[in-house]
């Protein structure tokens, strides 16, 4: 192969790393807006705690990857579900402002609860032995693989357990309709705390993969992860998931791209600047559904 | 005896001659604390950054509040006016020979913002909701990250050496003049069209209600005093960088506008204030200076567990502090009220007669 192709299918390597971290998170986002039609903005910070409970629980405890994943989804599950129940559950029927303003306090908080333990930048271990492999020039890291494989199946089974199971069809019925939805038996506060649930747990798994390949966290990293994922799910149209992933792959190709064309420091620059233009001329995304205003 | 209280303070509250008298006060204090050293300096800070805040609160309440949108770029704006001064009094003005032109920078400052403010308004027609508040937060970021990235400003090192031009007396003047622009146009016909915008929006159009040339009057305006706030800023902290003007300063703001209440200009007056004090108030040294009448038994465990350890315990509870107050209290200390003596004259008596009891503002009725 020639010089130029290794060089660019380096990059879509590099890129698919990037952008199944964000669809994870990305995922979460529409989750939860699909039902709640909620910007849940403390997402960004769950990722942060993942990340954070993943440092924990390798360097206190000492474990390997497939318990610390594990542990950091469960963790981040739970932390989700607490968020939800105390924060956003006594609002459902207040000003969707309220709301959006609860969540970034959340967030905040967060944030600064992180920051007063660990003031510094934190080193994460490596819990995968890294193996390089060559396959005709482009390199591939056993991480790498990994972090591809393992969202990929994450998302595969996010989207059978909302396509086929019961608890899907509930989350489907409850962001179709959610006057008559639990006039038919549907427990709408469990449900809702599933999805959480759920969402949270993918943004633990993202936070702990995010943690191993870029092995320096702090407690301001999921600002800016948070709202890039946040664009992946606004481009591919929020509240449908197949449009978070897809979104997350063009975000993430965009960013690599325009790394490696331009300078790194305009990456986020060209991000807000498309999204923007986006919101302007497609606001409901490349698969939402327009929303229709009736009056 | 009650009575009779209530009833002074009721005709005091009437009186014309109040809310000019206050004013009048105010202007003669801003200018004899720095004269005469009435309060020591840090004091006098903490007062200059409370008029800032004061401006800043008061006009997002105009698009968060009165117009009920949802926006984060008031930092952003914060930027544009900051930088556009700075730059106006480090290398165009000759400040120091003439500090008059400081305030021409100040001013040409909140109009470039302004026109930035174009920039948010006129997606504003198309798009409402939780999608105009990402394309404010997308005008945040790509400001933030277009400062970074020219480096004839200092790129994300930012600025230093400014000049120290903002003074208690000038931030008094541009406070009581941009809120009383404000409240002029929150009780202007423009102002009702910002209402009923938040009410209805396709209502107001058939009401002939001109909702774009509302959106855009209403955004600008709210720019230009957040860019004013930016340079007044700018040349207090003597200092700024791109971080300064991220999305927890917008946070902020926001805090200080629901604490006080939406759509209430003296609620973001008191939201403004509180917030400044509270944030100054629970640094140790105050905190420990506040509790040293304590027996040693009783402040020596605080101060260890408790008192030291506030620089970090306060960024914690600030936000905590926005949760409780939207789940507790979502209307903040003044939502959707104001005090009589902003309330124009010819409002309160047509309230009063639609509404004998209850000083309420106008009758707006929200969703809440």
């Amino acid at each position: 192969m020639s010089e130029v192709s290794i060089y660019w299918l380096q990059q879509v390597l590099n890129a698919l790393q990037l952008s199944s971290i964000y669809a994870l998170i990305a995922l979460g986002y529409s989750m939860v807006y699909g039902i709640l039609t909620m910007i849940n903005f403390a997402h960004g910070d769950v990722f942060m705690v993942g990340a954070f409970l993943c440092f924990l629980a390798a360097t206190l405890l000492d474990l390997p990857f497939v318990p610390t994943l594990l542990l950091t989804m469960t963790g981040a599950a739970l932390l989700g579900v607490l968020i939800e129940r105390l924060a956003y559950k006594p609002l459902r029927n207040a000003p969707r402002v309220s709301a959006i303003i609860t969540a970034l306090g959340v967030g905040l908080f967060l944030e600064n609860l992180t920051l007063a333990f660990y003031p510094y930048p934190q080193n994460v271990p490596t819990l995968i032995e890294n193996v390089n492999w060559n396959l005709g020039g482009v390199s591939l890291s056993s991480l790498q693989l990994i972090i591809i494989s393992l969202s990929l199946t994450l998302m595969l089974v996010l989207d059978y357990v909302v396509q086929r199971t019961p608890v899907g069809m509930a989350m489907r019925a409850i962001s179709w309709d959610k006057t008559y939805v639990p006039l038919m038996g549907v427990p709408v506060d469990l449900i809702i705390s599933i999805t959480f649930a759920i969402g949270a747990a993918l943004a633990g798994a993202a936070g702990t993969m995010y943690a191993l390949a870029y092995p320096v966290i702090d407690p301001y990293m999921g600002i800016m992860v948070g709202w890039k994922a946040f664009i992946a799910a606004v481009v591919g149209g929020i509240g449908n998931m197949r449009g978070a992933m897809i979104g997350a792959f063009i975000l993430g190709g965009v960013e690599i791209m325009v790394v490696a064309v331009l300078p790194s420091t305009y990456r986020d620059l060209v991000v807000f600047s498309l999204l923007l233009a986006l919101i302007v001329i497609r606001p409901h995304g490349i698969l939402g559904q327009p929303r229709v205003q009736k009056v | 005896m009650r009575a009779t209280l209530g009833v002074f303070w009721d005709r005091l509250m009437e009186q014309r001659w109040l809310l000019p008298l206050l004013v009048a006060v105010g202007l003669a204090l801003a200018f004899a604390i720095p004269q005469f050293r009435l309060v020591n300096n840090y004091v006098q800070l903490v007062m200059i950054l409370a008029g800032i805040n004061i401006i800043l609160a008061t006009s997002l309440n105009l698009v968060n509040g009165y117009m009920g949108e949802f926006s984060l770029a008031h930092a952003g704006f914060m930027a544009v006016g900051a930088y556009t001064s700075v730059l106006l009094t480090l290398h165009v003005f000759p400040v120091a020979a003439y500090p008059g032109l400081f305030h021409l920078a100040v001013l040409a400052g909140g109009l470039v913002t302004a026109l930035l403010g174009l920039l948010v308004a006129i997606p504003s027609f198309k798009v409402r909701g939780d999608y105009l508040a990402i394309i404010t937060l997308a005008f945040l970021m790509i400001v933030k990250s277009a400062l970074e990235n020219i480096d004839v400003i200092g790129g994300p090192r930012g600025i230093s050496g400014i000049p120290r031009l903002t003074t208690l007396p000038l931030v008094f003047c541009w406070t009581v003049a941009l809120v009383w622009l404000l409240r002029n146009f929150v009780y202007s016909s423009f102002g009702r069209g910002v209402l009923a915008i938040r009410e209805d929006e396709i209502a107001s159009e058939l009401m002939s209600v001109d909702t774009k040339r509302v959106k855009v009057l209403a955004f600008m305006l709210s720019a230009f005093c957040a860019g004013i706030a930016g340079a007044l800023f700018a040349h207090l902290l003597q200092f700024i960088s791109p971080r300064v003007f991220d999305i927890v300063k917008t946070t902020e703001i926001l805090i200080m506008v629901y604490l006080g209440g939406i759509a209430s200009i003296g609620g973001s007056i008191i939201g403004a204030t509180l917030y400044t004090i509270l944030l100054e108030v629970l640094r140790p040294s105050t905190v420990a200076g506040l509790l040293s009448w304590l027996p040693a038994v009783v402040f020596d465990p605080l101060n260890e567990h408790f008192i030291r350890h506030l620089g970090v315990l306060r960024m914690i509870i600030m936000p905590l502090l926005l949760v409780l107050v939207m789940l507790y209290w979502p209307h903040g200390i003044m939502g959707m009220r104001d005090f009589r003596g902003i309330i124009p004259l010819r409002d309160r008596l047509a309230h009063r007669t639609a509404t004998p009891r209850g000083a309420t503002g106008h009758g707006a009725a929200d969703s809440h």
